[in-house]
C-alpha cells in the first residue's frame, strides 16, 4: 500500500504546505512530514504527504549503475 | 384603465428560476419551458411543427437505431457538459455501424430545483453540437422528479442514421492477422472528469475529448468499405472494448504498449491515482479493426481527419481459444490486459 | 514524469536482464521473495519474470495490507459506517473487500452507509470540519508508509481540539510480518520453503530506514536488498541479491538509494511514537496472530480512537474452507496451487485476501499473468 510517485515543487503557498507537480499535472500536498524543502526540489508523495526529499545525486548515480551493469 | 396586453406571458426566468413540479405536469409551464427553452435551441422544422413525434421520409439502405442514457457527474467538466456529451456519444452509436447519423430524440428527467440557468446552458450546448454535427434533435420528452430522486439532469438520447447496403461493421468481424487501429490520445475524458471530483482534486490543463466522430467515420469507411469492425472505447476503456470484441469475434489480441498514443499529462494523472490508461473513459476516440492489407490505406484517411490526427496501429489480432487481450510492455515482458474489475477506483496501495 | 521514466526504460531492462543471466548460476536455484505489494504488481505489470532466467523465481509476501486485514476487522468498518448519521472516510483500496455477512463497504454503501473515498487522511480530517454535526470516522490502513500521514491527522485534529473526528486504527508493521514468515515451520524447522532472499520494501524503508532489516540478514542469514518501485529497481536488486547469494553474503543493501538512507525519516517516526504504540498482538488475515505487528492510539490521544469510542468488538471471521491465501502468503503455494483460483475465486467475486486487492498475489497473476497458465498460438 505504497504507491508514492516522485514530484517537483513547483510553490510554497503557506507552511507544510507544498504544490506539486508531475508530469504537468499539479496538486497540494502537505509537508509536515519532512523538513527544508525547497522550490524545484523533488519530493516522494504518498496519499497527499510528502514523505522525503529525493537525493538527484543518487538518482543519476542509480541510472549510471543500471547502464553500467548492462555493458559489462 | 389597465394596460394589459392580451397576448402578453412573463417570459421564463432563465436567470434565477429553477425546475419545479409544474413544469412536469403537461399543462401549460410544460409547453412554454418547452417552447421557449428546447424548440427555440434546437430550432427546427420537426420541432416548430409542434406534434409529438417527427415524421420523415424513409431514407434507402438499412436503418440503424441507438440509444443511450447520460448520468455523468458534475454535469460541466473542462471540454464539454452532459448535453454535448448526449449528442455526441449517440451519434458515435449510431456511427460505429458504419451507418451515418441522421435524427436524434431527446429526453430529460429533471429533478425538482434544478436552476434553469444550468439548464439553459446544457441545452444550448446541445443545440450546438447537434448544429455542428448537421444531425437535429427532433422529437423529445420532459419529466420532473422531485427534489433528491435525480441527480440535476438525466439525458437519454437515440439517434437514427443508415448504413449503405454492402458495409458489414460488427463486433464479431474480427480474424487472425488483422490490424488494430487506434483514432489518436485515450484516457482524456475520464482525467478530466476525475480531476473534479472531490476529495480527488488535482489541477490540470486535461479536457474531455467528446466529439462526434460521423465524419472521421465516413473518411474511413470511404477509404475501406470492408472494415471490419469499429466501436468506441467510452466507459471501461481502450482494454473493455478489445476484450468485448475479442470475446465476440472468438479471437485473441496482442497490442504494444509503446505504440498506444497517451498524452503526457493523461499518464501522469493516471500515475498519481494509481489509474491504468488503458481502463480510462474516452468519448472522442474509436477503435477500428481492418485486415492487414487494408490498414494503411485506413491510417491514413484517419490521419487526414482532424479528429484522426494521431491515429496509431496498436496490435494485432491472433488466433487464440482464450480469448485473451494481451501487452507486450514497454519494458519488454508480456501481460494480460484483463476486463475491467468492478469500477476502476483510484488505487493508493 | 522524471525519476519515473528513466526507471522504465527497456533497453537498460534488457541489460539487466543478460547480467542476471549471466551471473546466475546454472546449478541452483534462487528464490527470492519480494515483501511488498507494489512490487508484486509491478513484477506483474511489467512482465519481469518474462526476463528472469527460470532458476531466479519470485515468490510473492504478503506485503499488501489490504489482503492481509482480517474479515472481523471490516466488519468493524461497515458497523461504523452504518450507524446512523455517522460518516466512513476511506481509501479506495478497501471498498471491495468482501466481508462478513456477504456485505462490503460498497454494498454497505448501497444500503445507506455513508461511506467516502478519500485520497488522503487530511481529506477525511477536512470532512470532519465541513459536518461539524455528523461523526467521522476515519478507516486507516496500511504499513509504515501510510502511518505517518494518519499521525499528522491525528495531531491536526487534537491541536484544532476537533470534537466529531477518529481513527480507527489497523496500521500493520513489516518487520514483524517478514518475522513471522521466518519463524512459519515451514521455512523454519521442516526446511520445505527455500527462501534465500528478500526484496525489502520502497517506500516503507523510505520512512524506517534500512536498518531494521539487519536483524533478518544476521539472525536467519538472508540478504535483503531494498529495492524501488519502479521495473529497473527491481531487476537491479534482483541482480544484488543474486551477487550475494552466489558470494555467500547475508547483508542489507539499499539499491533505492535516492529515497532511502538507513535511518529512514526521523520526523516521521517520531510523531508515530508519539500517536501510536504497539499492540501485543493483531490477526493478519493468512498469518494468524503476529505478536507486536501492528499499532493502536495512545490513551494521550484516547479520544481521537474509533475503537474505544464507539465500543468496537473484534470477531475473528474464519476464510472460506477452500482458500489457499494463507499458504500463499507465506510463499509455500502458489496462485494456481489453489484449487478455487481462477474459478469461484476471481478479482469479480474473491474469496480470499490474495484475490480482494490488485497487488495480492492471486489478483495479480489473474490479471496480468493468466496467459502464461495457457498456450497461445500467434496468427
Amino acid at each position: 500500500m505504497c504507491l508514492a510517485i516522485p514530484a517537483r515543487v513547483v510553490e510554497l503557498p503557506q507552511p507544510d504546505v507544498a504544490v506539486i507537480d508531475v508530469g504537468g499535472v499539479r496538486k497540494r500536498v502537505s509537508l509536515a512530514l519532512v523538513d527544508g524543502v525547497a522550490v524545484g526540489d523533488y519530493v516522494v508523495v504518498h496519499v497527499g504527504y510528502a514523505l522525503t526529499k529525493l537525493d538527484a545525486e543518487q538518482a543519476a548515480r542509480t541510472l549510471e549503475l543500471f547502464a553500467h551493469e548492462g555493458a559489462a | 384603465m389597465s394596460t394589459v396586453r392580451p397576448d402578453y406571458v412573463r417570459p421564463v426566468d432563465f436567470k434565477r428560476g429553477r425546475v419545479d413540479m409544474t413544469h412536469g405536469s403537461g399543462g401549460k409551464a410544460t409547453a412554454q419551458l418547452v417552447d421557449e427553452l428546447f424548440v427555440r435551441a434546437f430550432d427546427n422544422e420537426w420541432l416548430r411543427a409542434g406534434n409529438d413525434s417527427a415524421q420523415m421520409a424513409m431514407p434507402p439502405g438499412r436503418l440503424v437505431i441507438a440509444t443511450d442514457a447520460h448520468v455523468v457527474s458534475p454535469l460541466f467538466f473542462p471540454g464539454g457538459d452532459i448535453g454535448c456529451l448526449a449528442v455526441h456519444g449517440t451519434i458515435n452509436d449510431v456511427a460505429m455501424a458504419g451507418a451515418a447519423p441522421l435524427y436524434l430524440a431527446a429526453t430529460f428527467v429533471l429533478e425538482e430545483g434544478f436552476p434553469l440557468a444550468d439548464l439553459q446552458r446544457i441545452v444550448q450546448s446541445m443545440a450546438a453540437a447537434a448544429r455542428d454535427a448537421g444531425v437535429p434533435v427532433v422529437t423529445g420528452d420532459t419529466k420532473v422528479v422531485e427534489q433528491g430522486k435525480g441527480d440535476g439532469v438525466f439525458i437519454t438520447t437515440t439517434g437514427v442514421g443508415v448504413v449503405p447496403d454492402g458495409v458489414t461493421i460488427a463486433g464479431d468481424r474480427a480474424r487472425p492477422g488483422d490490424a488494430i487501429v487506434v483514432s489518436g490520445t485515450l484516457g482524456e475524458h475520464g482525467v478530466a472528469i476525475m480531476s473534479l471530483r472531490e476529495n480527488l482534486s488535482f489541477e490540470t490543463t486535461i479536457e474531455s475529448d467528446t466529439a462526434a466522430l460521423h465524419g472521421l467515420v465516413a473518411a474511413m469507411v470511404g477509404a475501406v468499405p470492408g472494415v471490419h469492425c469499429l466501436r468506441d472505447p467510452t466507459r471501461g476503456g481502450l482494454a473493455t472494448t478489445l476484450n468485448e470484441i475479442a470475446a465476440q469475434s472468438r479471437c485473441g489480441m496482442i497490442i504494444r504498449e509503446r505504440d498506444v498514443p497517451i498524452r503526457a499529462q493523461v499518464a501522469a494523472a493516471c500515475e498519481f491515482l494509481g489509474l491504468d490508461p488503458l481502463y480510462v473513459a474516452n468519448e472522442g476516440k474509436l477503435v477500428a479493426i481492418a485486415s492487414a492489407d487494408d490498414a494503411p490505406r485506413l491510417l491514413e484517411a484517419m490521419r487526414a481527419h482532424p479528429l484522426g490526427r494521431d491515429a496509431a496501429i496498436i496490435g494485432e489480432v491472433v488466433a487464440d481459444p482464450h480469448r485473451f487481450v494481451q501487452m507486450e510492455t514497454r519494458f519488454g515482458g508480456r501481460r494480460n490486459v484483463d476486463w475491467l474489475t468492478g469500477e476502476q477506483l483510484p488505487r493508493i496501495c | 514524469m522524471k525519476y519515473i521514466d528513466e526507471f522504465r526504460d527497456g533497453g537498460l531492462a534488457r541489460g539487466l536482464a543478460a547480467a542476471i543471466a549471466r551471473e546466475a548460476r546454472a546449478q541452483r536455484r534462487y528464490r527470492l521473495m519480494e515483501f511488498c505489494g507494489g512490487h508484486t504488481h509491478a513484477i506483474s505489470r511489467y512482465g519481469i519474470k518474462d526476463l528472469l532466467p527460470p532458476n531466479v523465481e519470485m515468490i510473492h509476501g504478503p506485503g499488501c495490507p489490504v489482503c492481509v486485514l482480517p474479515i472481523g476487522r471490516i466488519d468493524g468498518a461497515i458497523e461504523l459506517a452504518m450507524r446512523p448519521g455517522l460518516i466512513l472516510a476511506t481509501y479506495a483500496d478497501t471498498m471491495r473487500v468482501p466481508a462478513g455477512k456477504g456485505l462490503s463497504l460498497v454494498k454497505a454503501k448501497a444500503r445507506g452507509g455513508d461511506v467516502r473515498m478519500v485520497y488522503s487522511s487530511a481529506d477525511a480530517l477536512r470532512i470532519a470540519r465541513d459536518n461539524p454535526g455528523r461523526e467521522v470516522v476515519f478507516f486507516a490502513i496500511g504499513f509504515e508508509t501510510t502511518t505517518p500521514p494518519t499521525a499528522v491527522a491525528i495531531r491536526d485534529a487534537a491541536a484544532s481540539g476537533l470534537t466529531n473526528f477518529s481513527v480507527f486504527c489497523n496500521h500493520v508493521l513489516t518487520p514483524a510480518a517478514i518475522a513471522s514468515i521466518l519463524e512459519s515451520p515451514q521455512v523454519r524447522e521442516l526446511g520445505t520453503v527455500a527462501l534465500d532472499g528478500f526484496i525489502g520494501p520502497a517506500h516503507v524503508s523510505t520512512v524506517i530506514g534500512t536498518q531494521p532489516y539487519e536483524y533478518f540478514a544476521e539472525e536467519y542469514r538472508r540478504p535483503v536488498v531494498v529495492a524501488g518501485f519502479e521495473p529497473l529497481d527491481v531487476m537491479q536488486a534482483i541482480l544484488m541479491l543474486v551477487r550475494q547469494l552466489n558470494e555467500g553474503r547475508a547483508q542489507v543493501e539499499n539499491e533505492f538509494t535516492r529515497a532511502v538512507t538507513r535511518e529512514g525519516n526521523l520526523k516521521a517516526k517520531a510523531l508515530v511514537a508519539e500517536v501510536f504504540e504497539l499492540r501485543r498482538t493483531f490477526e493478519w488475515r493468512g498469518l494468524g496472530e503476529v505478536p507486536y505487528s501492528a499499532l493502536r492510539i495512545r490513551e494521550a490521544y484516547a479520544g481521537f480512537d474509533a475503537e474505544r469510542r464507539y465500543g468496537i468488538e473484534y470477531r475473528a471471521v474464519a476464510d472460506n474452507k477452500a482458500c489457499e491465501c494463507g499458504a500463499i502468503l507465506r510463499g509455500v503455494k502458489k496462485p494456481t496451487d489453489c484449487k478455487v483460483f481462477g474459478t469461484a475465486c476471481t478479482p469479480d467475486n474473491p474469496i480470499g485476501s490474495c484475490m480482494v486487492s490488485s497487488e495480492g498475489a492471486c489478483a495479480a497473476h489473474y490479471t496480468y499473468g493468466r496467459f502464461k497458465d495457457a498456450k497461445v498460438i500467434a496468427a
